[in-house]
Order: structure tokens, then C-alpha cells, then sequence
């Protein structure tokens, strides 16, 4: 895993000095959100598929171990090598011996956000092994030297004549912002590149337990090239992936890409299960899948944490985010953002380096209404805040308790638990509101201080009833 | 969408929160009278404070529990409990029988939380209410809290009673369901964010050409009003129950 840098604030004030950053990402997610929408004209089918796709992750969930035993079996059974890595370390250095064992010089990627929480190609390019991201936004991303500020859309957070000038530049092509020509232009450049390829490797949106099937959702091609190209192909996969049977994944399937992008289906939709046998013209002659927990099991080990691991990576939340639309992607400091990475991260980094990101956000509740599968994440995220202070279940929890801000909730319940305590606190505030200074902290750099009132509302109905009374 | 009781109640509890009770009581006094004039015997526990919510969303859950728990008994008879915000009653709707679940005291709890009602919902669905405007015309944009729109749901209901007033042309805004950028502690531990979010929410307000904008959570309010003095737009910010208040109630 990369190393988080800065904490939210330091990174989203760089962020928003930006004015590309907001209008690129309000651009985007404007569109994102429209495109949603009209995938879901009727509102009881979204109820009913995402109640059915909710119970199809819950499910899965509930029979975690024994669906990855299954999966494990069903895999080898179909040829497929199986892995387990507890850490990105320990699945790096899996991909490493595989690589090496093959004499390995190249990789090309398919997208993999799996990949991305391994940091793989900066690992494998240590080890002087070629990594090449072959998903556009990714490849995009790569030649940048950046990181992906989305899960589904790597690029986002620049528009088209950023990108047009980052390849000019790159490639010393001519400058062309014509969507086809640039298209065409890395087309060009990757195929070269799928064919020299010694691996591919791919990530998994969903692992079918009875049928050791490795499903793989794209719009480019890329992962049907990356998983069938190179001699050997390596897939890359969360351990939450798991579905249990192979009619859970058509539902899944539809509810992720009609959340992700708006679209009634990708283009291409692969469905791994063994390699190349004896007779067949194509496909990868070994297939290896490394199995990642990386605190996944701390979350799954916590009844009501364990709803993150629902998540498909639609990204849907994301795009309905208002936070994530002011910031972008990057204000995250790690691979996923938006509301999903709050919990995600600060899960897998623990509250010392990532317990602010669950309380960058209002609780507005976009999210939750969104996600696909129902995830409570505003729920969570509540538990998470919880959780840095003075939780129990989450890596370095009660590690962000600041004495400071204890003794202020201290103060605060020891006031508004009397009705005496609480009385007499409304009384003074009210007298003395003349003392309230017109600039306190942070609140008023964009805001002016509300005004507190003459007499409270409590004060206010008692001298009512005593008016009446007279009457 | 919940059920809602068939008659009208002859008696209801009226859980002011600690914003309106130390910064807007205003908007409290308009919403007890306008209950009242609608036949509604209003009773107001003098032990109330706080619904709990700030502390729980910051994490100090034990801290909320103490003052949720000095809650609890303020409401003993079986009878609407009205609020005039969508955010707190959200918290005792829906938090309340979160936190509570497992403990002693949770049907009590669930219960309690079952007669909650956010203000105009309470007006709209509850008591049905028929609105007669005496206000002069106006132009009016209104922002649902994201809390009313998505945890208490009642979204539709503000605008079904500004809707029945003649004087008032209600006045669409871009992005209307998205967030002020308030957040309770949030405003404070990422100010730049909110900020960034308040200007927008301000912008997209004062693009529509209102002269008042209407509420039915305090806190939004303290946060928009607070950013549109900063930046001297003169757009009067007004809770929905002393809006209504004024225009139907005050004047007879």
C-alpha cells in the first residue's frame, strides 16, 4: 500500500485552489449522475433490484469462508492456480515469483483498483518488470506519473484538452484533441504491447464460488487482451468478491454498470474459468488468482462493518458525492475515494493515519441512497467517527481521542442532561450574548455568526402560559 | 411512505431543539401557535435540551447516550411527538432505535421513535392542513435539509404547503437536493470544503431571484443565512413554521 500523505484538509485545500479540479469533476459527475438516472425510470424496479442485489452481497457475506473454500476448490479444479496474501506485500511478492518463474519482462494491466491498493506497478517496476496499464484512464494516469482520482474513470479529474496535451507531449505526437484520433493514437501504441506482453493481469468484479468463474467487466477491450494475449494471466482480487451462484451475478452485473456509467450493459463482459485447453485457439496458458484480505477480515469480523465489503465498485456514491465534487479524487490520499474510500481506507489504514476521512462529509446521505446495494454508509461512517475515538474494532481505534475535544463533549452532556444545568446555561447565553465576539474560528472565515436570542424558547413559552394563565 | 394516523390527535408533544431554543425560538413560538390554532393542545416538556445528535455524529457516543437517556421520559403519553427539523427528528426516528438496539430500553425507544414527526409533516399528512395566505407577494426559494429529503423523506411536504399559498411564487433552484454543506462539526473540521459547498448552495439560491428563502432545519439555515450576510446578499432566511406563521396566522 501507498503511504498516506498529509492529512484531508491539507490535501483538499490544495485541491480546491484549483478551479480546473472543481469545474472538471462538477462537469463529470453532473453528467454521471443524469446518465444514472435515466437507467432508472421506474423507481420500484431500482427498489426491487437493489433490495435483490443487497440480499445476493448479504448473503455472500454470511457465508464468506466456506464460499471461499468453494471458490478455491472450484478453481483449481478448472486449472486456475489459487493464492492467498493477508497483505499487498505478500501479494505483490506472489505476482513477483509468478512473473519471475516465466522469465517475465512486460505486464500489460487491465484495470484493477486491487491492483492500484498493491501499488503493484511501482513493486514490479523495482524489480525491473515493464508494467503497462492498458484501460485508457489508467494508461492516461500512468504516463501523467499520477494516481487515479476515480474507480471507474481514472482521468476524470481532467478534461479533454488536458489529456490531448499530456499525449502530444508524451507520445511527440502532434496535439489533437479529437476524441477518435486519441483513441486511435493509443490504440496503436497498446497493441504493439498486448503482443510483446509475457503476463496480463486483470482484477475480478465478481468470483462465482460453484463455477470458479472470474467475471470481469469492461467498456475497452483491455481485459478481454489482458486476460487472453500473454502466455500467462494473473488475476488480482479482493476476497469480498465472492458470489455464490452463477445466477447471483446477472443481477450484480446490471445494477453495477447502470450505477457506474449509466450504461444498460458494458461493452465487453468476460467470464474467466479455466485456461487454454487442449484444442482452443486462445487464452493464457496458466491462470493464477491472488486472493487479498488487507483488513478486509477486520472488517467482516465486525457485524455491522462488515456491510463495507458489499460494495460492487460502481462508484455511484462517488458520483453523488458533494464533497468528492469540491475535492476530487486525490483529497482522498489513497486508492479509493469518495464515500466508499472514507470507509474503505480508514478501515485498511487505521484511525491514526485515516481517521479524518469519515468526518469530511455532512452526512447528507446521497450516497446511501444511491449505492446499489444498499450499504448504510452514512450509518457507518457515524460508527467509524465512533470508531477514532473510542472504538474497539477498527485498526488503531480511539486514536484520534483529543483531550481537548473529549472534554468538550464532556462538558456538553454534563450541561444538556440536567434541565437545571441546561436552564441555567440558556439563561446566561442569552444575557450575556452581547459578550459572543462576531468572529469565532473557522466558522466565520465565510459565515457570519448567528445571532443568539434575547430569551430562549423555553423562557419564551413560559412567559406565554403565564400571559394566558391570566387570562 | 409511512402511515400516518387517520385522526387528527387531539394533543401533541413539542420538541423544540436546542438551535431553535437558544437562536431561532422564533420559528419555535410560530409552529406551537400555528398547531394550536389548528385545535392541537401543544405540550412542551421544559426538560428538554438536545435530541443527542451533535455528539453522536462526532463519535462521542457515550456522551450522546447521557443526554439522550435524560430524553427519553420527557414523552409519556401516547401521543405525536413534532419538531420542527428534519435533521433532529431523523436522529430520534432513525438513530435512536440504532443505538437503543439491544438495550433495556429499547422498545420504549422504538416506540417513542415511531411518533416522531418532522413539522410539515406533521401539518401536511397529519393534520391536513388548508392554508389561507394574507402575506403580500413574494418570491420564495426553499432548500429541504438533506435530512428531510432522505431520512425522514418528507421532501414533497414544505412544498405542498408553500404550494398553497396564493401570495407566494415558489421559485426552482439548480441542484436543489444537493447539500449546503453544513454537516454540524463538519463546517468547523473542514471549513474550506463546506465553504466551498455553502458558496455554490448561496449561488445557486440567489440565481433564482427569491427575496426570502424558507426552511424547514435551523441548522441549514444558520450556515446559508450565515454565508449570504458574509457575502451581503440580502435575501431574508425565515424557518418555514414562522413563514407560514406570518402569512396565515399572524394578521387575524
Amino acid at each position: 500500500m501507498q503511504k498516506i500523505k498529509n492529512s484531508f484538509n491539507e490535501r483538499s485545500h490544495i485541491e480546491l485552489q484549483n478551479p480546473l479540479i472543481r469545474s472538471n469533476f462538477r462537469r463529470a459527475m453532473d453528467g454521471l449522475m443524469e446518465k444514472r438516472k435515466a437507467q432508472f425510470p421506474d423507481e420500484a424496479e431500482l427498489s426491487r433490484l437493489r433490495d435483490l442485489a443487497a440480499a445476493i452481497r448479504q448473503n455472500a457475506l454470511a457465508k464468506l469462508p466456506e464460499l471461499l473454500e468453494q471458490l478455491e476448490t472450484r478453481c483449481r479444479q478448472n486449472g486456475i492456480q489459487v493464492h492467498w496474501a493477508q497483505t499487498t506485500d505478500e501479494a505483490c511478492e506472489i505476482v513477483l515469483q509468478i512473473a519471475q518463474k516465466h522469465d517475465a519482462r512486460s505486464v500489460i494491466k487491465g484495470k484493477s483498483m486491487v491492483s492500484e491498493e498493491m501499488d503493484l506497478n511501482r513493486f514490479m517496476e523495482a524489480h525491473g518488470i515493464e508494467c503497462l496499464e492498458s484501460d485508457l484512464g489508467e494508461y492516461l494516469v500512468q504516463i501523467a506519473g499520477e494516481t487515479p482520482s476515480h474507480i471507474i474513470m481514472p482521468v476524470i479529474h481532467k478534461n479533454r484538452e488536458q489529456i490531448a496535451q499530456l499525449m502530444a507531449d508524451k507520445h511527440g505526437t502532434p496535439y489533437t484533441d479529437d476524441v477518435n484520433a486519441m483513441t486511435q493514437n493509443a490504440r496503436a501504441l497498446l497493441r504493439d504491447k498486448f503482443m510483446q506482453a509475457d503476463i496480463g493481469i486483470s482484477g475480478v468484479n465478481f468470483a462465482v464460488a460453484e463455477s470458479g468463474t472470474l467475471c470481469l467487466v469492461e467498456n475497452e477491450g483491455n481485459g478481454r487482451m489482458s486476460t487472453t494475449t500473454p502466455p500467462v494471466h494473473i488475476a488480482v482480487m479482493g476476497i469480498e468478491k465472492v458470489v455464490e451462484r452463477l445466477e447471483h451475478v446477472p443481477p450484480l452485473l446490471s445494477l453495477l454498470t447502470r450505477s457506474a456509467t449509466g450504461q444498460h450493459i458494458t461493452t465487453y463482459f468476460n467470464m474467466i474459468t479455466s485456461p487454454r485447453k487442449p484444442g482452443e485457439k486462445d487464452g493464457p496458458g496458466s491462470i493464477h488468482l491472488v486472493l487479498l484480505d488487507n483488513e478486509r477480515t477486520s472488517m467482516y469480523s465486525d457485524a455491522e462493518l462488515r456491510d463495507t465489503l458489499r460494495c460492487i465498485r460502481c462508484g455511484a456514491c462517488i458520483n453523488h458525492c458533494p464533497v468528492y465534487t469540491r475535492v476530487g479524487g486525490h483529497a482522498y490520499g489513497a486508492v479509493y475515494p469518495g464515500p466508499i474510500g472514507k470507509l474503505v481506507t480508514s478501515q485498511m489504514y487505521g484511525m491514526e493515519v485515516a481517521g479524518d476521512l469519515p468526518t469530511a462529509c455532512t452526512l447528507c446521505g446521497a450516497c446511501g441512497e444511491v449505492c446499489p446495494v444498499k450499504i448504510p454508509i452514512p450509518d457507518l461512517l457515524k460508527r467509524l467517527r465512533q470508531e477514532s475515538v473510542e472504538g474497539h474494532a477498527v485498526k488503531q481505534a480511539g486514536a484520534r481521542k483529543k483531550l481537548i475535544e473529549a472534554m468538550v463533549w464532556k462538558t456538553w452532556a454534563i450541561l444538556h442532561r440536567s434541565p437545571v444545568l441546561y436552564r441555567l446555561m440558556t439563561w446566561s447565553v442569552t444575557r450575556m450574548r452581547w459578550m459572543i465576539p462576531a468572529k469565532m474560528g473557522k466558522w466565520t472565515i465565510s459565515r457570519q455568526m448567528p445571532a443568539v436570542a434575547s430569551r430562549s424558547l423555553h423562557e419564551r413559552l413560559e412567559v406565554l402560559h403565564n400571559e394566558e394563565n391570566k387570562v | 411512505m409511512r402511515n400516518y394516523p387517520s385522526q387528527k390527535p387531539a394533543e401533541v408533544y413539542f420538541y423544540g431543539t436546542c438551535l431553535v431554543d437558544l437562536i431561532y425560538p422564533e420559528a419555535g413560538v410560530s409552529a406551537i401557535r400555528i398547531l394550536e390554532r389548528e385545535g392541537i393542545d401543544v405540550v412542551f416538556p421544559q426538560g428538554q435540551s438536545c435530541c443527542g445528535q451533535p455528539a453522536m455524529n462526532s463519535g462521542y457516543v457515550n456522551e450522546s447516550l447521557a443526554v439522550i437517556e435524560s430524553q427519553l421520559d420527557l414523552f409519556p403519553k401516547d401521543i405525536p411527538v413534532v419538531i420542527p427539523s428534519g435533521s433532529c427528528a431523523g436522529t430520534m426516528r432513525f438513530d435512536y432505535p440504532r443505538l437503543f438496539k439491544g438495550h433495556a430500553r429499547e422498545s420504549h425507544v422504538n416506540a417513542l421513535a415511531e411518533r416522531v414527526y418532522e413539522f410539515t409533516e406533521f401539518l401536511n399528512r397529519v393534520l391536513c392542513v388548508r392554508l389561507e395566505d394574507l402575506g403580500r407577494p413574494t418570491r420564495v426559494a426553499q432548500h429541504v435539509s438533506c435530512s428531510s429529503r432522505r431520512t425522514m423523506q418528507v421532501a414533497e411536504e414544505g412544498t405542498g404547503l408553500l404550494n398553497q399559498l396564493a401570495g407566494v411564487t415558489l421559485l426552482e433552484q439548480a441542484r436543489a437536493a444537493e447539500c449546503c454543506g453544513f454537516g454540524g462539526t463538519f463546517a468547523i473540521k473542514h471549513d474550506e470544503v463546506s465553504s466551498a459547498m455553502v458558496q455554490d448552495k448561496v449561488d445557486a439560491i440567489s440565481a433564482t431571484g427569491a427575496e426570502q428563502l424558507v426552511t424547514g432545519d435551523c441548522g441549514c439555515m444558520m450556515n446559508i443565512a450565515g454565508h449570504m450576510r458574509h457575502r451581503g446578499i440580502d435575501i431574508e432566511c425565515m424557518h418555514i413554521a414562522e413563514f407560514i406563521w406570518k402569512r396565515c396566522y399572524a394578521k387575524d
